[in-house]
């Protein structure tokens, strides 16, 4: 059974996303790390990058595949967590604690999940 | 409709997370995931379930012949109790698979193929072996497994006579007694590392799993599924029907010459690859020399040139680096050349290196 804190808010495609201040914060969530299996190499954004609510925020790679990671929301990347660079398996080890990228200046955020509508969600899949 | 092996209910069981593979549903890998799987079976051991592999029974007094007709090296000299890998050929000198044939005895061959090729190759055989030779498709009532890493001797001399295991590599024992069950035990695998192939009746599949994981929990023995067998070949540089060969690319293209002996009378394919020479392209080893991975189907350029293109690819998890298979144009393909490959738009920068990536102590 997939770990979903209360406090944060999902989406469909199995990032989650806070919010302090204006600045959003984005990750995967243990659902997805489990269902992507070891992650091996991150393709991270940079600061200063564009991104669209409901595009690709970057990508991820496992031993098997790639897979996209989007972003819930329209702003401007202010910071980068440069740690998953050399360490991408953090992700797998603590989802909610190795986030991938802040966002600020947002200006469209797509529908959300809470908790317990991405639980249901994911009994679904 | 998937099939199942005979162990199929053990991997739900054991939490595998269920996938199809050649007609089969099996585990592509373990609650432990792919990456402790491939380290398990480098360091101690890890236990494969195989049984979706195809076994061809080749008997009576032209079996030898038919053997040789078929498949690219030559068994003539091949001794009972020993195995020799080949390739069986269409006549354009394309690979129909690539194989193992056992030696039985004089009129008794024992030929693994891949799992993906069963019917193709069993139908293939039927319509080609010479009179006086009897092709049997016995796979559905084999299992086998696959024990690997440098414990392997050690686990299984816990649950089975020592004395009766095969010495020396591509060897095998029949009618050894694991954990009371007939088996024939090869010294063979598909991993770059010591280790054992196990085949039973498919009966006695359940017990000799939970037979070897019992004894092989001292040693750390893993269960290890298609994920870690993948990453484990490719470290090795062992190709895989499909990918570094297919009924396009010969042989001698896939780096396989040791197995094929142009200088026999004669096989099916040979007119084929004696009339077309040296091979124009080559299979070559590739390491990422940028941050990057690089996967299957991505072209390969050398200069600005592309000169061929990547038949398998991943980030192996014991050497810690993207590595990558390629056929290209032979002109390139020297060790040491630096390459680009085209890994979803971007250019990565590569090199080309000796194979095996990885070989075991």
């Amino acid at each position: 059974m997939a770990n979903v804190p209360e406090g944060l808010k999902y989406t469909k495609s199995h990032e989650w996303i806070s919010e302090q201040g204006g600045t959003y914060t984005v990750g995967l969530t243990d659902f997805a790390q489990d269902a992507l299996g070891d992650l091996v190499f991150i393709n991270l954004p940079q600061e200063g990058d564009c991104v669209t609510a409901g595009e690709t925020l970057c990508d991820v790679e496992s031993v098997k595949a790639v897979s996209d990671v989007f972003s819930p929301v329209t702003g401007t990347i202010s910071e980068v967590n440069e740690a998953l660079a050399d360490s991408p398996e953090m992700i797998n080890e603590t989802p909610y604690g190795a986030w991938i990228a802040r966002v600020e200046g947002v200006s469209d955020i797509e529908e959300l999940l809470d908790a317990a509508a991405y639980v249901a969600f994911c009994g679904k899949e | 409709m998937e099939k199942k092996t005979p162990l199929y209910e053990v991997h739900v069981s054991e939490g595998g997370k269920i996938v199809p593979f050649a007609d089969y549903l099996l585990p592509v890998q373990y609650p432990t995931g792919i990456l402790a799987e491939h380290e398990a079976v480098r360091t101690r051991a890890g236990l494969f379930d195989v049984s979706h592999m195809g076994e061809v029974m080749l008997t009576g007094p032209t079996a030898l012949a038919s053997v040789n007709h078929l498949i690219t090296n030559d068994y003539a000299t091949l001794k009972t109790g020993r195995m020799r890998y080949g390739v069986l050929c269409n006549e354009h000198g394309g690979c129909i698979d690539d194989l193992i044939v056992y030696k039985f005895g004089d009129e008794e061959y024992f030929v693994v193929v891949n799992a993906a090729n069963r019917e193709k190759d069993f139908a293939h055989m039927v319509a080609n072996a010479l009179p006086g030779t009897t092709v049997e498709d016995i796979s559905d009532g084999i299992a086998q497994l696959a024990l690997q890493g440098p414990r392997s001797r050690d686990i299984l001399s816990r649950i089975a006579d020592p004395a009766r295991l095969p010495e020396r590599y591509y060897s095998f024992s029949r009618h050894v007694s694991v954990a009371g069950t007939d088996c024939l035990v090869s010294q063979s695998g598909y991993t770059g590392e010591f280790g054992y192939e196990i085949y039973t009746s498919a009966e006695n599949a359940v017990a000799l799993w939970g037979a070897l994981i019992e004894a092989g929990e001292e040693f750390g023995l893993l269960p290890c599924g298609l994920g870690a067998r993948d990453t484990l070949r490719l470290e090795a540089s062992m190709p895989l029907y499909g990918h570094e060969m297919d009924d396009e690319v010969t042989p001698l293209e896939a780096s396989l010459g040791f197995c094929v002996k142009l200088a026999k009378d004669e096989f099916i394919g040979r007119d084929a690859l004696l009339a077309a020479g040296e091979p124009r392209r080559i299979r070559v080893g590739i390491v990422a020399t940028d941050r990057g991975i690089i996967r299957e189907h991505q072209d390969v350029y050398a200069g600005g040139k592309r000169i061929g293109a990547t038949t398998s690819g991943t980030f192996a998890p014991h050497l810690r680096q993207a590595i990558a298979m390629a056929i290209v144009d032979d002109a390139h393909s020297a060790v040491g050349t630096e390459v680009e490959v085209d890994v979803r738009g971007r250019h990565l920068a590569a090199r080309i290196v000796p194979m095996p990536f990885y070989k075991h102590a």
